[in-house]
C-alpha cells in the first residue's frame, strides 16, 4: 500500500472508532491516538520526502500510485506529494491535532462532533495528496460538508445564518469549479484526469480562456477572494474554536492550493490572460480585509478580516508568477494557517471563559489569564510580521518575488500591498492595548481563570510550530521552493 | 568558532532563559541573570574592539573588515538571499561597545530602580530581547539583516514602553511608537526592494556592475530607506512618538530611547555612507535639512516643556538632528576634504549615548527620590542628592559643549563639518547649540536649585539613591569627562584611515562664548527662587509658549490624519460597504432564489384542472409556434 494512503486511512479509521467509543475519555483516546499518528505520519513523510530529493529523485512528485476507480471517465484514485502537498499535509495534520486538544472540554454531543471533525479532516488530507482532478474535487466536498453540520450544531450567535450562507457561497462556487474540471477533462482530450499527465496536453487557447476563472474563482472563493470573502467573516464568528481553526487554518489553504495545482499549472495560457484582472481582485483583497478589520468590534470579525488581508496575499502572490513569490504564496499559507489557527485557538478559549467577543466589553485579560495573554501577543506579532515568527519569511518572500515585476501595474499593485503591513499593526495591536492591557472592572470576569493543561499544550504547540517556521526558514523555502519551479515553468513556456 | 558570536548568544539566552523560566526565578536571581549574562557581552565587546582596532591595518591604512560568520537564512530567488552574518568594521565594534556598555549600565541601575516592581523578570527579560536586536542590528552583515533586527527592535521598543501596561498612556504610547515607526519602516522596507532589485544583492557593499545597474534608482532607494531611519531617529516629523515613549521605565528611555536604538537611522546613514557620497549626494543633504529642522523644532519646544523627561527626550531629538546634520553635510568621502562630517557624526554619537545615558538615569534617580516627573515638584534637589547632582551637572557640561567634557569634542567637529559646507547651516547649528546650553540648565536649575517645592519636600525628604543606582552615574560621569580626549579619528573617519583631530580655534571659540551666553542667560533666569523674567515672557507670548508646549501641535496634525482620515474616512465605509452592500447583495441573492421558489411554488398546486389548463395552453403555444416555422 501506497504510504500516503494512510492519510486518508488513518482518518477513517478514527471514524470507526469513534462510532464504536462508548464513553467520552475513549473518544479523547481515539482522537488523540489518531491525531498523534497523523502528525507523525506528516513528519515522517516530510523527512523522507526530503531524504528521496536528496538522494536525487527528480521526479515531480513523489510516492505516486494509481489505482482506477471509474474507467469510462478515467477516474483514478490517484496519489502523489511534491513539496507544496508535504508542507500543507504537515500543516493539515499539526492543524489536526492541536484543535483535537482545543476542543478537550467542547459540550454536549462531543463524539458526534469529533465524527464530523473527523471526516472533515479526511476530506482535507485526501484533497492534498490526490494528483486527480476527480478525486480531488470529491475529497473538497468532502471537507466543505460537514462544514455546515460543525458550525450549524455547535456553533454560537446567528449560527444558522452563518452555516447556511457558507455552504451556498461554497457549494456555489465549487459548481463553477466542477464545470471547470470537465472544461479541463475534455479540453485535454477526455482520456485523463491525472493533473500529472493533463500537464502533457495542450488545453486548446479558447478553451482555457473561458475555464479558468471558472477554476480560479471556484477555488478563490474558498481562499476568500474579494468580493466573495463575506462567508468568512460569518462563518468564522459562528464555528466552535476547533473549526474555525481548522476552517481558517487549511480548509482556506485548499483555495489557494487549488489555484495553483489546478488552475494555474494546468491552464497557463488562460493564467496569463486573466492574470491581471485577479491581480486587481485579489490587491484589493489584501488592503480592503486590513482596512475592514480596523474598526471590526468583534475578536472573530477581526481575525476573519484579517484573513481576508491574509488570504489575499496568497492569491495575490501566485498571481504575481515569479518563483519566489509563488514560493512566498505556500510559505504564506503555511505561516497564516499557523498563525491563525492559533489566534482563533486562543479567541476560542477567552470566549470559552468571558462568553464574549466583543473588544468593548473585555479589559485587562492579562493580569487575569496571563498565558493566554501572553500567546495572544505572540499570534498577534506573528500576524504582523514580526522577524522570528512565520509571517515576516511569508511576507517577505511575496514582496520581494512580486518587485521582480519590473512593468508599472505590478509594481503599483504591489506597493499597495505592502500598505497592508502598516494596517496590520493598527488592526492588531489596537486589539492588543484593548483588550489584554489596562485594568478589569468587570467583576465577572475577575473571577476567571488561566488556560487548562489540553488549551497550554495546543497553544504551546503551535507558538512553537509558528516560531520554529519564523526562525529556521531555510529548508521549508528550499523545499517549497524547488516544486514551485515545474509550474513556474509552465507558465512561463506558455506566457512567451 | 570565534568568540564574537556569544555577544549575540549571550542576550539572546538570557531572553529565552527570563521569558521562559521567569515567573519561577526569584527577582534578584531574575536580575543577576540578566546583568551577569550582560557583563559577559559587555567584555566580549571590549575584547572584541580591542582586537579590531589594534590589528595591523592594511596597505591603504585601513582597518581591515571582518566578518567572523555568515549564514544563508532566506533564500529570495535569483541572487538575492537574506544572510544572518556579523561584520565589523569600525562603526559598528564601536556600536557594539556602545549598546553593551550602556546596556551593563542599565542593567546594574534598573536591579535599584525597578525593585519590588511587578514584572521584574518580564522587564529583565525585555531588556535582553532588545540589547540582543540591537546588538544584531549594529552588527549586520546586510540591509535586510538590518531590517530584520530594525522590527525587532521595534517590538522590545513597544514592549518596554508598555511595560506598565495598566496604565492608558503607557499602553497609548507603546501603539503609537510602534505604528509610527511601522509606517516609516514600510519606506525601509520598499527601498530595500527596489535596492535588492535594482542593485542585486542586499549587500553593504555591492560590485560595481551592480551599482551601474542600480544607477538612477539609488537615490530613491536611499531616500526611502532614509524614511525607516528618519522613522525610528525621531526626525521631524516623524518624530511624534519619542516623547510619548517617555511613558516607559526611565531606565528604558536611557537606554532605548537617547543612546541605542534612536541613533540607528544615523547609524543606517553611516553605513550605507559610501553609496550616499557615491550615488545619491543630493539625497544626502536633504538628510542634512531634515537634520536642521529637527534640531531646531525640538530644541524650541524642548526651552518650555515641564516634565523633565520629556525634556530630555525632545533633547535627544535635537542631538539626533545634530548627527544627521554632520552625515548630511558631508561632500566626499575624504575627511580633510568635506569628510569630517561622517566622523564627528560617530563621535557626537558616541559621546551623547554616554552622556544622555547619564542624563535620564539621572532623571530615573530623582524621579525615584520624589516620584513625580514634573520639575514643579523639585527644585533645591541638590541638598539631598549630591551624587545625582554633580553626574548631572556633568553631563550638562557636556551637552552644553564646555571645553573638557566630551561634548564638547564631538559638537565642535561637527560644527566645524557644517561650517566648512555652509556657513548658513554653521550658524544655525551654534545658535541651537546655544539653545541646547540655554534649556539644559534651565533643567538643570529647575531640578537642583530655583523654587523649590518646599511643602512636598518637608512631607516626603528626597534621598540619594542606593549605590546600585549611583554607581552607573559615576561610572557614566567618568567616561563622560575622560572619551572626549581620545583620537576618535584614529578609529573611524570616512575612509577609514586615520584622521587627527584638530580642533579648529574659531569656531571652538564662537561655540563656547554662545554656551556661556546661553549658560548665563539660563542661570539669569532658573537659578534664584524668583523667576520674574521667565514668568514674564511666558505671560508676554502666551501664544507662543502654548504653541510649543504643545509641541507646535504636531501629535493633533496626526491625531487628526489617522483618527479623522483613516478611521472615519476609510476604514469605517469600507467596513460598512462590506456589511451592507457586498454581503448584502449575497444576501440578495439568496433571498431572490427563495422569493422566485415562492413565486413558482403555486404552479405545483396539485388541482388537476390548473394542470390541464396549462397543459392545453402549452399545446395552443407549441402548435402556434410550430405552425409559424
Amino acid at each position: 500500500m501506497n504510504i500516503l494512503s494512510l492519510f486518508v486511512l488513518i482518518p477513517l479509521l478514527m471514524l470507526a472508532g469513534l462510532w464504536l467509543a462508548r464513553t467520552l475519555n475513549q473518544v479523547r483516546g481515539v482522537m488523540v491516538t489518531g491525531a498523534s499518528l497523523l502528525l507523525a505520519a506528516a513528519v515522517w513523510l516530510t523527512v523522507a520526502y526530503i531524504g528521496q530529493r536528496n538522494a536525487g529523485a527528480a521526479q515531480e512528485m513523489l510516492f505516486t500510485d494509481s489505482i482506477t476507480w471509474y474507467a469510462p471517465l478515467h477516474i483514478c484514485y490517484s496519489v502523489g506529494v511534491d513539496g507544496i502537498s508535504v508542507a500543507m499535509l504537515l500543516l493539515s495534520a499539526i492543524i489536526v491535532f492541536t484543535g483535537t486538544f482545543a476542543s478537550w472540554r467542547l459540550q454536549p454531543l462531543t463524539k458526534e462532533y469529533f465524527l464530523w471533525f473527523t471526516l472533515l479532516s479526511t476530506g482535507v488530507f485526501g484533497f492534498f495528496i490526490s494528483t486527480d482532478l476527480f478525486t480531488m474535487f470529491m475529497f473538497y466536498e468532502v471537507a466543505l460538508i460537514p462544514m455546515y453540520l460543525l458550525i450549524g450544531v455547535w456553533g454560537s450567535g446567528r449560527k444558522e445564518y452563518a452555516a447556511m450562507k457558507l455552504t451556498l457561497m461554497l457549494m456555489g462556487a465549487s459548481a463553477f469549479l466542477l464545470i471547470g474540471i470537465l472544461g479541463i477533462y475534455y479540453g485535454a482530450g477526455g482520456d485523463t484526469m491525472n493533473i500529472l499527465e493533463l500537464v502533457k496536453r495542450d488545453i486548446p487557447y479558447d478553451m482555457q480562456r473561458l475555464f479558468f476563472p471558472l477554476v480560479f474563482l471556484g477555488f478563490g472563493v474558498l481562499g476568500a477572494l474579494f468580493p466573495f470573502h463575506t462567508w468568512s467573516p460569518d462563518g468564522h464568528a459562528s464555528a466552535p474554536t476547533a473549526v474555525s481553526m481548522l476552517h481558517a487554518g487549511v480548509l482556506m489553504k485548499l483555495g489557494g492550493y487549488g489555484c495553483f495545482r489546478v488552475a494555474m499549472y494546468l491552464m497557463p495560457e488562460g493564467a496569463a490572460e486573466w492574470g491581471n484582472f485577479f491581480l486587481v481582485l485579489t490587491t484589493i483583497s489584501v488592503v480592503y480585509g486590513a482596512f475592514s478589520a480596523v474598526v471590526q468590534t468583534d475578536l472573530k470579525y477581526i481575525n476573519a478580516y484579517s484573513s481576508v488581508s491574509h488570504c489575499g496575499l496568497v492569491l495575490f502572490a501566485l498571481l504575481m508568477m515569479t518563483r519566489t513569490s509563488c514560493t512566498g504564496a505556500i510559505l504564506q499559507m503555511l505561516s497564516h494557517g499557523l498563525m491563525t489557527a492559533l489566534f482563533f485557538a486562543l479567541i476560542g478559549m477567552i470566549y470559552g471563559r468571558t462568553h464574549t467577543r466583543d473588544i468593548r466589553q473585555l479589559r485587562g485579560l492579562m493580569r487575569i489569564m496571563p498565558f493566554l495573554s501572553v500567546g495572544y501577543v505572540i499570534a498577534g506579532l506573528a500576524n504582523l510580521g514580526l522577524p522570528g515568527l512565520s509571517g515576516f519569511v511569508a511576507e517577505m518572500t511575496v514582496f520581494v518575488g512580486s518587485f521582480e515585476h519590473p512593468d508599472t501595474f505590478h509594481r503599483t499593485c504591489t506597493l499597495i500591498a505592502t500598505m497592508s503591513i502598516v494596517i496590520t499593526a493598527v488592526y492588531i495591536l489596537r486589539v492588543v492595548g484593548r483588550i489584554l492591557y489596562g485594568t478589569c472592572t468587570n467583576e465577572a470576569h475577575l473571577k476567571l481563570t488561566d488556560a487548562t493543561w489540553d488549551e497550554r499544550f495546543a497553544v504551546i504547540c503551535l507558538i512553537a510550530a509558528v516560531a520554529g517556521l519564523g526562525i529556521a526558514p531555510l529548508w521549508m523555502s528550499n523545499l517549497i521552493s524547488e516544486s514551485v519551479a515545474p509550474v513556474i515553468a509552465q507558465l512561463l513556456g506558455h506566457a512567451l | 568558532m570565534d568568540f564574537t558570536l556569544f555577544i549575540l548568544a549571550c542576550p539572546a539566552v538570557g531572553f529565552l532563559l527570563l521569558a521562559l523560566a521567569g515567573m519561577r526565578m526569584s527577582h534578584r536571581a531574575a536580575g543577576l541573570t540578566g546583568t551577569l549574562l550582560m557583563a559577559v557581552t559587555t567584555v566580549l565587546s571590549g575584547a572584541t574592539a580591542w582586537r579590531f582596532f589594534t590589528a595591523a591595518r592594511n596597505a591603504d591604512g585601513v582597518l581591515p573588515a571582518q566578518i567572523p560568520f555568515n549564514v544563508e537564512w532566506l533564500p529570495l530567488g535569483g541572487s538575492l538571499h537574506i544572510d544572518m552574518g556579523m561584520l565589523l568594521d569600525p562603526i559598528s565594534v564601536m556600536m557594539l561597545v556602545v549598546v553593551s556598555g550602556v546596556s551593563l549600565m542599565v542593567h546594574i541601575y534598573s536591579l535599584g530602580y525597578m525593585k519590588g516592581e511587578r514584572g521584574f523578570q518580564r522587564y529583565y527579560a525585555f531588556l535582553s530581547l532588545f540589547t540582543f536586536s540591537m546588538l544584531g542590528l549594529v552588527v549586520a552583515a546586510n540591509v535586510f539583516q538590518m531590517y530584520v533586527f530594525w522590527e525587532l527592535v521595534g517590538v522590545s521598543s513597544y514592549l518596554l514602553i508598555g511595560f506598565y501596561y495598566t496604565r492608558p498612556e503607557a499602553i497609548a504610547a507603546s501603539k503609537k511608537a510602534f505604528i509610527v515607526t511601522r509606517f516609516a519602516d514600510l519606506g525601509f522596507l520598499i527601498g530595500i526592494l527596489i535596492y535588492g532589485y535594482y542593485v542585486g544583492t542586499f549587500s553593504f557593499s555591492p560590485s560595481q556592475e551592480g551599482l551601474m545597474r542600480g544607477g538612477m534608482m539609488l537615490p530613491w532607494a536611499l531616500g526611502l530607506m532614509f524614511i525607516g531611519g528618519a522613522g525610528k531617529s525621531a526626525m521631524f516629523p516623524l518624530h511624534i512618538w519619542l516623547p510619548d515613549a517617555m511613558e516607559g521605565p526611565t531606565p528604558v528611555s536611557a537606554l532605548i530611547h537617547a543612546a541605542t536604538m534612536v541613533v540607528a537611522g544615523v547609524y543606517q546613514v553611516a553605513r550605507l555612507f559610501p553609496l550616499y557620497i557615491g550615488y545619491a549626494p543630493q539625497v544626502l543633504h536633504m538628510v542634512a535639512v531634515v537634520g536642521v529642522v529637527t534640531a531646531f523644532y525640538a530644541a524650541t519646544v524642548a526651552c518650555v516643556q515641564s516634565d523633565i523627561k520629556r525634556v530630555l527626550a525632545f533633547s535627544t531629538i535635537s542631538q539626533i538632528g545634530f548627527m544627521m546634520v554632520a552625515l548630511g553635510v558631508c561632500t566626499s568621502v575624504l575627511p580633510h576634504e568635506g569628510g569630517l562630517g561622517y566622523m564627528a557624526s560617530m563621535f557626537h554619537l558616541f559621546t551623547h549615548a554616554l552622556f544622555k545615558a547619564l542624563l535620564f538615569l539621572g532623571a530615573g534617580s530623582i524621579i525615584h527620590a520624589v516620584h513625580s516627573n514634573e520639575m514643579s515638584t523639585m527644585g533645591g534637589l541638590r541638598r539631598y542628592m549630591p551624587v545625582t547632582h554633580i553626574t548631572f551637572l556633568v553631563a550638562c557640561l557636556a551637552i552644553a559643549g564646555i571645553p573638557g567634557f566630551s561634548g564638547f569634542f564631538s559638537k565642535d567637529e561637527i560644527l566645524a563639518a557644517c561650517f566648512a559646507y555652509s556657513p548658513v547651516i554653521g550658524w544655525i547649528m551654534t545658535f541651537i547649540a546655544g539653545m541646547t546650553a540655554f534649556y539644559m540648565f534651565r533643567l538643570y536649575y529647575g531640578i537642583f536649585w530655583g523654587r523649590e517645592n518646599k511643602a512636598l519636600h518637608e512631607a516626603h525628604r528626597p534621598h540619594e539613591s542606593p549605590l546600585v543606582m549611583t554607581a552607573p552615574l559615576m561610572i557614566l560621569a567618568v567616561l563622560t569627562l575622560a572619551v572626549g580626549w581620545m583620537p576618535f579619528g584614529h578609529f573611524i573617519s570616512s575612509d577609514g584611515e586615520a584622521y587627527d583631530i584638530h580642533i579648529d580655534a574659531t569656531v571652538a571659540s564662537v561655540s563656547v562664548i554662545v554656551a556661556l551666553i546661553a549658560i548665563a542667560l539660563a542661570t539669569w533666569m532658573y537659578a534664584r527662587p524668583q523667576q520674574p523674567v521667565a514668568d514674564a515672557l511666558a505671560r508676554r507670548f502666551p501664544a507662543l509658549h502654548r504653541a510649543a508646549y504643545r509641541r507646535f501641535y504636531m501629535d493633533e496634525a496626526w491625531l487628526f490624519v489617522t483618527r479623522r482620515i483613516i478611521f472615519r474616512c476609510v476604514s469605517a465605509p469600507l467596513a460598512w460597504w462590506d456589511r451592507r452592500v457586498i454581503d448584502q447583495f449575497m444576501n440578495f441573492m439568496a433571498w431572490s432564489a427563495n422569493a422566485c421558489a415562492e413565486e413558482l411554488q403555486p404552479v405545483q398546486s396539485g388541482k388537476v384542472q390548473s394542470y390541464t389548463l396549462w397543459f392545453l395552453g402549452g399545446i395552443v403555444v407549441l402548435t402556434l409556434v410550430l405552425l409559424a416555422c
